[in-house]
This record gives C-alpha cells, structure tokens and sequence, in this order.
C-alpha cells in the first residue's frame, strides 16, 4: 500500500483516464484471450474479430451520441424508442426498392433529428431535467411503436443489407462507419466553438451562462447529434436485419448500456469531461466482454452481473482519481481544454 | 392535503381559502387536483367507481407502486436515484417462491431474509454511492443488471416456485365484513402503515436532514451531518420499501422473474408528479404517493375510456414531461415573485434564468412539511 502511494502522485499526472480505458482494454484482451484459449479456441481468430467488431458498430453508434448528452449534463433515455422507430422508418419507406433508400435513410433521419430537437428543447427550454425529458420523450415515442406495429414491418433492399454484412478483411463496413462519425464527432468536439461550448455547458451551466454563452445551444445541438446516432444505429439494424422492427432498440438495452459505456470510457456522468476515444474503448470493453463470455460458455444470464459489476467498479476507479485531479482543475496545465 | 374549504365569509376563512386554492396550484397541489379530476371524470365514465368497495380494491390495486413510491421519495429527495428498486422486487419474489414453497413453517424465517437481503441491497447501493463516490445512477444501474441476471440465472427465466397460501393471503385477503366497504385487503392496511411511518420519518430530524442533504450537502456537510449515514439509510428504506411491494406483488402476480419490470421508472414518474424534485431537496411524501394514485387513475381512465392500452407510455410520457416542465415554470414564477418580499430593496431580478433548485428560504420551508 505504502509504495503504491509514493508511485500513485507522479502516475497521476501523465495518465489521462482515456489512456487507463485503452490499458483496461488490454487487460481485457489478454485475460479474454487466455479464457478463450483454455477452452479450446483461437480469441484472434478472423471469425471472432470480426464479431467484435461487428457488436461495437451499434452500442458504439448511440454512445458517441451519448458522450456528447453526458458531456452538456444532461442524458439520453430515449434512444431505444428511437432506434426501433428509425429502422421502421426505413424499412417501410424502402419497401425492398433500392431506389428507395436515400429516401429511407433520409426519412428515418429527419424523424432522429426531431426526436432529438423535441428532447433538446424540452430540456432546455421548458427546464425539465434530462432524465425526466427524455424519459418522457421515449415513452411517447413507445406508446406510437405500440400502437401502430405489432411486428417486424417494411422491408429493406439486399443492397442496402450490404452495409450491415460486408466487410474490408476483418472489419466490418458497419464498424468503419461508426469509427469514422467517431473520428468527426471528436474533431467537431475539438476544433469547433459548439464542441467547446459543449464541455463549458457541462462542467458549469451557471459559469457557462454568465460568461455570455447561449447555454441552450449546445445541450439542443448534443441532443440532436445523440438522436441522430441513434437513427444511424437504427438503420444499421435494419440492414442487418432486412427489416424494421418496432423492439430491436429496447431489446438492445442501447438507453442504459450506452450510458454505461459512456462511464466506462470515463466520462464524468455530471457533464464537462470526457472524450470520445475513451467511448469507444468502454464499447470494445463491454464488445470483448461478450465475445469471451460466449466463447467460454458462461451463463448468459450472468452475463449481466459481471457487465453490472464492471460498471460500478469501473466508475469507482474513476471517481477516485477524479476527485483529486479535480484540485488541479485550474492549474496552468488545463489551458489546453 | 386537498384541504376542502368550506365556504364561509369571514376575513380569515377566506384567507386561509385563498392559501388553500394557491397550494391546489402549486407543484406539490397540483397533483391532488389532478387525482381529483381523474377520480370523478372515472366516476363519470362508470358509476360504479365510486362505491367503496370499488374504491377500496382501487386503492389495493394501487399499494404496491404507492409503496414503491414512497421508498424512491426518499432516495430522489436526498438528491439521489434508485434504478434497481424492480429488480429488488423481482428478487425478492423469487426468494419466497423458491424459499417458501409450501411449507407454511417457513414463512417466517423467510421474511426475515428477505428483510435482511433487502437491508443489505440497500446497503451496498449507499455506501457504494457515498464511500466510493460513484453516481447513483451508475451503482442503482449496475445493482439493477446484475440482480436481474442473479435472478434469471436462479429461475432460468421462466415461473418458479409457488409459496403457501397463507402467505399470498397477504396481498388477496384482508379484514372481512368491514361495514360500507365489504372487505379492507391487507395491502390497503399495508399502504396507510407505510405511508404513515413514511410521515413520521420525513417529519423527523431524520427526514429534514435528509432533505437538506438534498439540496445542499456542502453546507449539511460543514454543520456536521454525516452525510454517507443518511443517503445510505435512504437507499436502506428504499430497498426494504421494494422488498415489501415483492412480498404484495408474490400473492397478486405470482412467481415470474418479470414481476417488477419498469416499477423503477414508475416510481420515479409518481414522484416526478408528486412535484418532488429531481435532484433532490424539496419534496413531500404524500404527494409522491398521490402520483402514484394519479398515474394508476390515469390508467384506469384511459381503460374505461376505452383508449388502446398501448397508448398508456405516450399518455404517461406527456404527463411527466408537462408535470416537470410546470413545477419548474411554477418555481421560477414563485421565485419571482418572492424576492422582492424577502430582500425588499433588491431591484426584481429580470432573469432567473439558472436551474430552479434554489428557491427563497421560506418557499422551501412551507414545502417541507405538510
């Protein structure tokens, strides 16, 4: 204990949290891979890296949204309702006609993208917190898919399949994708004056408003982006699917497990820190996570205790360190956000 | 209460009338208004409500979110959420059913588990929150996923186990040949015990400082309050009020691993309608407890009124929205409009416009206690 305290000062300040998601991951892999290999099987076989990647592309779609509602503070319980609704979208308005699909996508986004302006707007402006907002938002949305789909409905063109089955060697065209809207949704998040706005909003509302920022704005923008993810995430499931269905988001569990993905990756769930890569390393955490677990044969049920305990575990480690750099938070080292 | 005024002309009644008709539109009134409305345009759809034996398995029907309720008041008000609270009642339904079976003998002992089991969910929950700082909702989110995946595992997903009838009794029986009513159900008994212990509590210094920690835990911290004590006994209160609406909810749905599926948002959405605010601070138990009356008369209403019963989540969605979006318009109004009364030199302030959990003073005083 003693010589981890004298070691812990001069770690702390070169490790970024970002860095101990990706040093999580790996100790992930390499205990992963150890499982697999025990029972008999190759973790860094073509198959199985293709499966992981494959079950990132979606949770890693609404997570990146997600990241940016967590960042303004606020959150994002609507995105199942969302993803389920999008894909119908789509499905129904392609009806197996490849002419058909930018309209499709298009359709599909514009409804995320009001989706997402209502749930902005209700948070902002009517001041509803964004738990209760967006709950609210979802259930609305749900009540609709209830009503109006008793089942798989529509239909989706074998080109647009492609999206979701095809692949450059091992990786996914779907997981491209996503690591691609990663890549612009960081940049957007650091070269922008919104991605910036983004962070103040979240770290203080308060502080943010009376330095002269439309405090709105950005919590509008983030929830928009959120639930346009979520159509995206959407739309890759009816490709993957060939269909729309009205519960592939809430069966996903994307609302919760995205958020735990999010915390994973070390975001801070009050808002103002975080960062993209750390996101997409909670996803391939809970992705590698899985992967060993089917591959061991572990109880599916217990799945779930393990992602639960992961978690809270995680975020404790987090927090931990987080309250003592938060000391520092106004050091001459912090210019750089 | 929806204090009924009569109406009498003397200067004072009428004051107190007019008290009474402003706390009917304040957040924490509202909702006794909108029970009152739900109640009688029920009673216009089907007379047949508003007999009491009626009314009386009305209220039975109700007792298990109500209880549930109560016990998310206290976690939400000290500023904090229960996500796991279904969970703690699909476990705890599956410990009677496995545990119990037939063996009336059992009973007992069994009880006590499931009190023990549910003090120690509670437990964890808290002192993982206050010790380890993790949010709440990430600790209430992970107790949520891995008791779900406990309990499936132990059942394999489907109906298990059946405990003995006298203990079923609980939530199907009650006191018999009760004069007007017919027959008072236990979990009727159950609910008013609850909700007036709830009272007790909450007009305890127990309760006060628990709200105080709600909307401010520096300064409860600084007056020597310890804190990690008081939300943890929060989350305690809150999972021994789901293990209670599990032993209800054994006689009425059974054993099935999905008993208790959704009661966490419920049990906030009533709360949120009580006027009790997210985030903590401000906040009264009978009103979290008349949105779980209102939500269930919203319900009812909407099946007499022979609306698809797949529209309730939209209905339900729209009302919580429009409940928060109005007590927080309300507190800002309040806020307003009180300022200039407690610092009457002060110029009115144009723009309120941060978040409203920091009313004036004597706003929260009177929202406090009854």
């Amino acid at each position: 204990m003693s010589i981890d305290a004298s070691v812990r000062p001069k770690r702390r300040v070169r490790l970024d949290s970002t860095v101990i998601v990706y040093i999580a991951l790996v100790v992930v892999v390499v205990v992963g891979a150890i499982l697999v290999n025990t029972a008999g099987r190759n973790f860094f076989s073509t198959g199985n890296i293709r499966d992981i990647l494959t079950g990132m592309s979606v949770l890693g779609l609404v997570a990146i949204g997600q990241t940016l509602v967590v960042l303004t503070g606020s959150l994002d319980l609507s995105v199942p309702y969302v993803i389920s609704l999008s894909s119908l979208i789509a499905a129904e308005t392609m009806r197996g006609n490849p002419n058909n699909i930018a309209q499709g996508v298009l359709f599909a986004l514009a409804f995320a993208a009001v989706a997402g302006l209502a749930n902005g707007l209700v948070v902002t402006k009517l001041k509803v917190n964004g738990f209760i907002a967006t709950l609210g938002v979802g259930l609305i949305i749900k009540g609709y898919l209830d009503t109006n789909y008793k089942g798989s409905s529509g239909s989706v063109p074998t080109e647009f399949q492609y999206i979701g089955a095809t692949g450059l060697g091992p990786v996914p065209i779907s997981t491209i994708i996503m690591l691609a809207l990663a890549t612009l949704v960081f940049l957007f998040l650091r070269k922008t004056r919104m991605g910036h706005h983004i962070y103040a909003v979240g770290g203080s509302l308060e502080v943010s408003r009376l330095s002269g920022l439309r405090t709105a704005r950005p919590v509008i923008v983030a929830h928009i982006i959120c639930s346009v993810m979520a159509g995206l995430a959407g739309l890759l499931l009816a490709s993957r699917l060939g269909v729309g269905s009205p519960t592939v988001g809430s069966q996903g569990g994307y609302d919760l497990l995205s958020i735990a993905a999010v915390v994973l990756g070390g975001t801070l769930l009050a808002g103002g820190r975080g960062s993209i890569w750390g996101t997409i390393g909670g996803v391939a955490i809970f992705a590698v996570l899985d992967s060993v677990m089917s591959a061991i044969q572990f109880n599916p049920f217990l799945k779930d205790v393990v992602r639960g305990v992961v978690i809270v575990a995680a975020v404790a480690i987090y927090t931990g360190r987080g309250l003592e750099r938060r000391r520092a938070r106004f050091s001459t080292k912090e210019v750089s956000r | 209460m929806s204090a009924a005024t009569t109406p009498t002309t003397t200067p004072a009644v009428a004051t107190r009338a007019v008290t009474a008709l402003r706390t009917l539109i304040s957040p924490r009134g509202a909702v006794f208004l909108l029970l009152a409305i739900l109640l009688v345009s029920i009673t216009a759809l089907n007379p047949n409500f508003a007999e009491p034996g009626q009314l009386i398995r009305f209220v039975q029907r109700v007792s298990p979110i109500a209880i549930v309720a109560i016990g998310q008041f206290f976690v939400i008000v000290s500023g904090e959420f229960d996500l796991s609270m279904g969970s703690v009642i699909a476990a705890q339904v599956v410990l009677a059913g496995n545990l119990i079976g037939q063996d009336e003998s059992k009973i007992v002992p069994v009880t006590v588990l499931m009190i023990v089991v549910g003090a120690a969910i509670g437990l964890v929950n808290g002192l993982v929150t206050t010790v380890l700082k993790v949010p709440s909702f990430i600790v209430t989110l992970g107790m949520m996923l891995a008791l779900l995946g406990i309990v499936y595992y132990v059942t394999g997903g489907s109906a298990s186990g059946n405990p003995a009838d006298s203990f079923r009794e609980l939530r199907r029986g009650g006191i018999r040949d009760v004069p007007v009513v017919g027959i008072i159900p236990w979990a009727v008994i159950v609910l008013i015990v609850t909700l007036a212990v709830a009272i007790l509590i909450s007009r305890s210094p127990y309760g006060k400082t628990l709200i105080a920690a709600g909307d401010n835990v520096t300064t409860q911290r600084y007056s020597g309050v310890r804190v990690w004590w008081v939300k943890t006994s929060a989350f305690i209160i809150s999972s021994l009020c789901a293990t209670l609406a599990g032993i209800l909810l054994v006689g009425y749905a059974g054993v099935h691993p999905s008993v208790g599926r959704g009661y966490e948002f419920i049990a906030i959405t009533a709360v949120v309608l009580g006027g009790v605010v997210l985030g903590g601070g401000r906040g009264w138990v009978v009103a979290a407890v008349a949105g779980a009356f209102t939500l269930e008369a919203l319900f009812t209403l909407l099946n007499f009124a022979d609306v698809p019963s797949t529209w309730r989540d939209t209905i339900q969605g729209v009302i919580i929205i429009a409940a928060v979006a109005y007590s927080a318009v309300a507190f800002r109004a309040r806020r307003k409009v009180s300022a200039p009364q407690a610092s009457p030199s002060e110029e009115k302030e144009p723009d309120p416009d941060g978040h409203p959990a920091h009313p004036a003073p004597h706003t929260r005083k009177s929202t406090e206690v009854d």
